[in-house]
């Protein structure tokens, strides 16, 4: 299939699909305050954008895996070379959560339509697809530069942009504006942290290109001024991956936001920090310097842990719907970190592997939530009494993603958590993986809740029967739905996509 | 209008002549870009503050009907497309994105790409930040109070 991608494509579109992705929704956001039509015109383009991206992403895919170990693809932005001038670097690690993140635009922006249209004011439908586009160019450029500093411009278009969407769900429930303004300062705070970590880096090294930056440290060591830029680093990006005490702003943006937003960045957002902070421990930095050692299993470990434990307990405690899964959001992360902080090269391809199965589940939840929002208006677990037996095909959908996040065989999810606990239990860590099975526990907890709601009650007002989500809707979310399953039951080709990424970072990779 | 009449006739009478004044100086600072410190960041917002000076001393109401929302909304939105459509003009003429070497397809020492290149996105930035800081501006200074203590 990859050499037949690779036929398909132009020369051209091969040779500039780095540049072409970030290049696409860059120039169809401006053009969509342009768009007439209230709007409508501008989803369209944005679908078929979001589209294309998708496209490229696999055509990258099939450019690196037609290299045994995995090419890295090198481009050099204006033609100046690296490692001078900006680069973007595409890898098996970066690859992969480049067709996560599109993969994930594609199909949230197909079913955003019903619900932009009754969440969004007429006049301003067309700018917030604009807004949308450069958030998902903002963690396209994250995800493909190889240079540190370009990498803080990308994370700030893409948040800026991220606030404005989660301000505009002002229109559904004003406690929206509160949420964005403190995902603001939280953001902006992370944002400067990683800043300044990086410029502490370029006092050390005189250099911003990620590739080079790692060979110049090996040069420097680990000094005092690298230590302080590795831990405003880990801390900024922290922030922005929503690590666990530093994850507040996450539960008020996610509930918040128009539900399109919430399906999109539960799905994206914090995945494509992790990333950042993934390329930073592994590829500039290395194992090699105890500093970062100690913090992986300090620092990372405990919060990941912190993490599961805590927010899982918080989720069973929510009486919403959108909360609880935020909270569950948080609590993944950690399982995440988790698998990171171990060091191998299983503990981080674990780590991806779940990073990959998080987005496909929780953007199957949230897009199940937002076909409830668009037919009944609520989101708390009482809104969604007996709906299994209303709204059959959203809810099996919701079932299916809500197995997935437990962690229940022949799902996506037991798969990633059965690599994490073996990645675990090769370190060693057996008490961490016994945390693991605790904390889905407290996930079957959590979801059993909604799910007991959903099915096994009545509905609470039995005039609301049949009222389905639109098919534009229900589409998008059984593939994620199937995809699920598909991972499941066989999970090779991601689980393969991941232990590629994470031999990039072990074997060679950036160096 | 009732400018004969209220109180504030000394400062629109001074603050007036100063507004062209400005903007030209937006410009000088724009096109000096290439030799001096400047360019379009800086004349962006230096061509915004003429039309922020206006509504400060006329009004809001006034500086809307001079320089309409919806005007400079599309101003950021061209300079914008402008500053990337360099970038994909160069990217048609067979260079990287931004290449502006390309630009012309010139034989090597050529350095007219280079040159016109920075200035056309140069004039990019200059629309894009003049665009949205009055964009900003008019979204906070045309705001009304609208959050009711129910919403809450």
């Amino acid at each position: 299939m990859m050499e037949w991608i690779l036929q398909m494509v132009p020369a051209w579109a091969e040779a500039h699909a780095p540049a072409l992705m970030i290049i696409l929704p860059l120039m169809a956001a401006p053009l969509c305050v342009f768009l007439p039509g209230q709007g409508r015109t501008a989803w369209l383009m944005t679908v078929v954008v979001t589209g294309l991206c998708l496209l490229l992403s696999l055509v990258l895919l099939a450019q690196v895996r037609s290299v045994e170990g995995g090419a890295i693809i090198s481009y050099a932005m204006g033609g100046w070379a690296p490692p001078h001038g900006i680069e973007f670097r595409i890898d098996a690690l970066n690859v992969l959560v480049l067709m996560l993140v599109s993969a994930i635009a594609f199909l949230t922006s197909i079913f955003g339509w019903p619900t932009v249209q009754a969440e969004i004011n007429e006049q301003k439908r067309a700018m917030f697809f604009g807004a949308f586009l450069v958030c998902f160019m903002g963690l396209l450029g994250v995800t493909s530069t190889g240079d540190a500093f370009n990498l803080f411009v990308f994370l700030e278009l893409s948040s800026i942009a991220t606030y404005v969407l989660v301000a505009l769900g002002s229109g559904r429930d004003r406690r929206a504006l509160p949420a964005a303004i403190n995902y603001l300062l939280m953001g902006t705070i992370g944002a400067s942290f990683y800043v300044v970590g990086v410029g502490f880096l370029y006092a050390s090294t005189g250099t911003l290109n990620m590739a080079d930056l790692s060979l110049q440290l090996q040069d420097v060591g680990g000094n005092r001024a690298v230590q302080v830029g590795f831990a405003f680093i880990l801390v900024g990006l922290g922030l922005k991956a929503a690590m666990f005490p530093l994850h507040q702003w996450l539960p008020n943006a996610y509930s918040y936001s128009p539900s399109f937003v919430t399906a999109f960045l539960a799905a994206t957002a914090t995945k494509v920090a992790i990333y950042a902070l993934v390329r930073f421990l592994f590829s500039v930095f290395s194992l090699e310097y105890i500093f970062e050692g100690a913090s992986l299993a300090m620092i990372l470990a405990p919060m990941g842990i912190a993490a599961m434990l805590a927010c899982s307990f918080q989720a069973i405690f929510q009486t919403d719907v959108r909360r609880t899964l935020a909270y569950s959001s948080v609590a993944q992360v950690g399982y995440m970190l988790l698998g990171i902080s171990l060091g191998t090269a299983a503990g981080v391809s674990a780590g991806m592997f779940h990073l990959v199965n998080h987005a496909l589940m929780k953007g199957a939840l949230f897009m199940a939530v937002a076909g409830v929002v668009l037919t009944y208006q609520g989101t708390r677990i009482h809104d969604f009494t007996g709906l299994g037996r209303s709204a059959p095909w959203t809810m099996t959908a919701f079932a299916i993603a809500a197995l997935s996040l437990i962690g229940v065989p022949l799902t996506a999810g037991f798969q990633s958590k059965f690599a994490l606990v073996s990645a675990l239990l090769d370190s060693g860590w057996w008490w961490a993986a016994m945390i693991v099975v605790f904390s889905s526990v407290l996930a079957v907890i959590y979801m059993g809740r909604i799910l007991e709601a959903v099915f096994f009650r009545p509905p609470n007002n039995p005039q609301k029967r049949h009222k389905e989500a639109p098919l534009l809707l229900l589409l998008p979310l059984w593939v994620l739905a199937l995809a699920n399953i598909w991972v499941g039951i066989s999970g090779s080709f991601v689980s393969g996509l991941a232990d590629d990424a994470a031999a990039a970072l072990f074997i060679g990779g950036v160096k | 209008m009732s400018q004969k009449t209220d109180h504030h006739v000394i400062l629109r009478v001074v603050a007036k002549p100063l507004i062209p004044i400005i903007a030209l100086f937006a410009f000088y600072v724009q096109f000096h870009g290439d030799y001096s410190p400047g360019g379009g960041f800086q004349a962006g917002v230096i061509l915004a503050v003429a039309v922020i000076l206006y509504s400060l001393i006329f009004g809001i109401t006034p500086a809307m009907r001079a320089v309409p929302p919806v005007f400079t909304r599309s101003l950021a939105a061209i300079g914008f497309l402008l500053y990337g459509g360099v970038g994909v003009w160069a990217l048609l003429m067979g260079g990287n994105y931004l290449d502006y070497d390309a630009l012309f397809n010139e034989p090597p020492g050529g350095h007219d790409g280079q040159h016109y290149g920075i200035l056309l996105i140069e004039l990019g930035v200059l629309l894009a930040v003049a665009g949205s800081m009055l964009s900003i501006f008019y979204a906070f200074a045309g705001r009304v109070t609208e959050i009711k203590d129910e919403d809450w």
